[in-house]
């Protein structure tokens, strides 16, 4: 079967702060080759763990951001490593890694050396904060990242401090940025014949998620706060409910202004009508002129008090029926569970058994989130075990013998 | 001007809100020729939103401008059919056409893979919508605040003993655009080997979803639903946002010996310092209450930037939880030229986006601020339409406006 990236071979040097991007190259059909630590990476103790056992092979995390990939084991600190590894240098087209700045040139496997055995080598390299600044030396993960992207600042409760997302973000989004980076450089590889190196900063890709807080400080002087429920930036320094309790959870319902927001605040005016909670300050809105930014903080309170007295009269699943049947966005807020029997995935097949024989067992996973006409689904491998490839690549690609593996791997090379 | 790895590359945008033009806009920033189509009658929802300056129309947003550098805007009433035969016009001259519409409007335009396919055999077109082509849910209306909440955001951002809280804005338009781009980078490669375009259909609740996966599988494979753990880290401890002067705060996360090793010495904390309750990872969790606030009581005295330096120094991770000031004046994101000044005809001096990721033959370039609203409709038409004059006075006098 021919995948959109067919032949294009990924050396994949990453831990938990790069994973997505091998991730995706190896959805796109890549062949992507994980690189680890003879014995397995450190980043395989990171939970949760399969049946909460915790086991190199058992990691969750692990499973869910290597599916696709093959895996080897190399020691690239030793001698013999490094020579194999420019070896697969040789034949491959993105190298992508996440150790700290400076640390592949201590290994003389900086992207110069690297462009002496293969010109036009692709080489990404994730960092917290980038291989320049004065801030390129720094140590971080995902909360520090987020931290100095400005987007914590504004996430959570206002009466608490800044509050993350438990499962670590930053990672990701600097792993988008590296494939989306990688095949850009792929693309210029292909008509220009050059490769590059690609510099990506953990803290910049999360900037842009801080929607217009940076305009607001740039322009008005305005620093946005963080406001938990509520949906803030609308530029009066006024905050608009968006998460709103109803007899058993939460809905989440967007109040938007002109005339994006209209036909949902008509068809809301003419619910609240039949539910006999209507208002003089509703009956009397113009609709298809409400400017947001001119809205008081008062006028919201008495726009969105009848609409928490009619949320908190159902259930959350009451609401998103009916509002499915008016074409109304009130959604229910989710957790795994829900999502997992969300109608909507199910009927898109999103979620897809994987096998993992060697526990005995299925996975449910969900499907790539990139569906193409030209490319059909293909079925989803398992993330690869330690050393699992080794023969393949090591005796079938680079032609050792079985001898010479046998050496590697007493010598700990591999 | 340096090069740039996707000049000569044609793309029409029909995007709108952010996760449409985040696409676009990475696509323009290498290099690519994007064309934004809007309409006089329903110009984007960022258009219509604050930060204004000089006026508040739609040439004045901040915000618009922001999200839209490098791209060029052409102004068509799709309603009439001199402005619909210049969309099919710009169809056809496009290598790559996004759309982030509900599946069905690009059909009704008569502008559908399908219909374009016939005139342009080899595009490329993209649609990304909330809930994707397929499944009943596909012709709602929705907005990536309520995307959030049906991806499962929520549930993993909580306080012990409170509701969840959801994460600010719309997160599925900010995860949304790197499958979009890879998707289009990946089918340009196909089409270069093949000759074959194709339709690629991303669903954004989909896409959220790939950034939960972990917790995902830990229901999947172990039934377990997320608990409200504030801040904290397994493998972490201090892991958290901590009080600084001025009401302001800090990050610190210690996830080693030897980081906590170096953080009682920098810190010279007594109750810390070969205090039993704290010398493992362990006994850390275990008394974590009590450590946060030895940890609080120590940073409250101190500005962010000062425990900061003094932590980084020491080997130790920690940061300023930085506001849109601190990041706007962040001496990292300037050095890195991670925001664009541009003179905007419309706004003057105004900020935009830049990107995240360095490319060291192929940077991202600031060329142009983001347009005014059909600032180049009459450049479109003329320099690569090459409309006749009759044809372009019957685009300009139907604006619909």
């Amino acid at each position: 079967m021919r995948t959109l990236l067919d032949g294009i071979r990924v050396l994949d040097l990453t831990d938990e702060n790069g994973f997505l991007c091998g991730r995706m190259l190896a959805e796109l059909g890549a062949d992507v080759i994980k690189v680890e630590r003879p014995g397995g990476d450190a980043s395989r103790s990171i939970g949760p763990f399969y049946q909460d056992i915790p086991d190199p092979e058992k990691s969750l995390t692990w499973f869910a951001y290597n599916l696709n990939k093959r895996g080897i084991t190399l020691d690239i600190k030793t001698r013999d490593g490094r020579k194999l590894f420019k070896q697969l240098v040789k034949r491959s087209d993105i190298v992508v890694e996440s150790y700290p700045v400076g640390h592949m040139e201590e290994m003389g496997l900086d992207y110069f050396e690297l462009k002496k055995v293969n010109k036009s080598i692709i080489m990404a390299a994730i960092t917290p904060f980038g291989q320049t600044g004065p801030y390129n030396k720094f140590t971080g993960s995902d909360i520090i990242a987020q931290a100095m992207s400005g987007y914590l600042y504004i996430c959570g409760d206002p009466d608490r401090p800044p509050l993350r997302v438990s499962l670590p973000q930053s990672p990701l989004f600097a792993g988008g940025e590296a494939a989306v980076a990688a095949l850009i450089a792929l693309y210029h590889r292909d008509i220009a014949g050059e490769g590059q190196y690609i510099d990506v900063s953990a803290q910049q890709s999360m900037v842009k998620n801080t929607v217009n807080a940076n305009s607001l400080w740039f322009t008005y002087g305005m620093i946005l706060e963080r406001s938990g429920a509520y949906r803030v930036g609308l530029g009066s320094g006024t905050r608009a409910r968006q998460t709103w309790p109803c007899e058993d959870g939460l809905v989440n319902f967007v109040i938007f202004g002109g005339a994006p927001g209209a036909v949902m605040n008509k068809k809301l005016a003419e619910w609240l009508k039949e539910e006999g909670l209507s208002t003089k300050q509703r009956e009397e809105m113009d609709w298809d002129n409400f400017d947001v930014t001119k809205f008081t903080q008062e006028e919201w309170e008495q726009l969105e008090a009848p609409v928490a007295e009619f949320f908190a009269r159902y259930t959350k699943q009451e609401l998103f029926r009916e509002a499915l049947k008016r074409h109304m966005p009130i959604c229910p807020v989710l957790n795994p569970a829900d999502v997992v029997d969300f109608f909507q995935l199910k009927a898109r097949n999103f979620w897809i058994d994987v096998e993992h024989p060697e526990l005995g067992c299925v996975i449910k996973y969900p499907a790539s989130c990139m569906k193409f006409t030209a490319m059909p689904v293909f079925k989803f491998r398992r993330a690869p075990l330690i050393g699992e490839h080794n023969p393949e690549v090591f005796q079938g690609e680079l032609g050792l013998s079985l001898e010479e593996i046998n050496t590697l791997k007493l010598d700990k090379i591999i | 001007m340096g090069k740039q790895a996707l000049d000569g590359l044609k793309v029409l945008d029909f995007t709108w809100v952010i996760a449409g033009p985040l696409v676009t806009k990475c696509l323009a920033d290498y290099g690519a020729k994007v064309i934004r189509v809007e309409t006089i009658a329903r110009p984007c929802f960022t258009r219509s939103s604050a930060p204004f300056k000089n006026g508040n129309g739609p040439d004045n947003s901040a915000y618009f401008a922001y999200y839209n550098p490098n791209k060029y805007s052409i102004s068509l009433n799709l309603k009439s059919p001199a402005g619909l035969n210049v969309a099919r016009k710009l169809a056809d001259w496009a290598d790559i056409v996004v759309t982030n519409y509900v599946p069905g409007v690009m059909k009704r335009l008569g502008l559908d893979y399908e219909t374009v396919k016939i005139t342009n055999p080899d595009v490329i077109m993209l649609n990304t919508s909330g809930f994707g082509e397929t499944g009943p849910m596909a012709p709602m209306p929705t907005s990536g605040n309520v995307l959030v909440a049906l991806t499962g955001f929520n549930s993993f951002s909580g306080w012990p003993g409170r509701d969840c809280v959801q994460p600010y804005g719309p997160v599925n338009d900010f995860v949304t655009p790197y499958f979009c781009l890879a998707a289009i980078m990946a089918a340009l490669r196909y089409r270069g080997k093949t000759g074959e375009g194709q339709f690629i259909d991303i669903s954004q609740l989909e896409a959220g979803i790939q950034f939960l996966e972990p917790g995902m599988l830990d229901y999947t494979a172990n039934g377990r639903l997320p608990a409200s753990v504030g801040n904290t880290s397994p493998y972490a401890a201090p892991h958290g946002v901590y009080p600084c002067l001025d009401n302001r705060w800090c990050s610190i996360a210690i996830f080693s010996e030897a980081e906590w090793v170096s953080f009682c010495t920098a810190t010279g904390i007594p109750a810390l310092v070969s205090n039993t309750k704290f010398d493992t990872l362990e006994n850390r969790k275990r008394n974590e209450e009590e450590l946060d606030d030895l940890v609080g009581q120590w940073t409250k005295k101190r500005t962010p930037e000062s425990i900061m330096s003094l932590l980084q120094a020491a080997g130790v991770q920690a940061g300023v939880v930085e506001s849109a000031k601190d990041v706007c004046e962040d001496p990292q994101l300037k050095a890195r030229n991670h925001f664009w000044l541009m003179q905007h005809p419309a706004i003057g001096d105004c900020l935009h986006l830049g990107e995240a990721a360095i490319l060291s033959e192929t940077p991202a370039q600031p060329r142009m601020p983001a347009p005014c609203l059909g600032e180049h409709t009459e450049l479109i038409a003329t320099d690569i339409l090459s409309l006749s004059e009759d044809e372009l006075i019957a685009l300009l006098t139907h604006q619909g406006s």
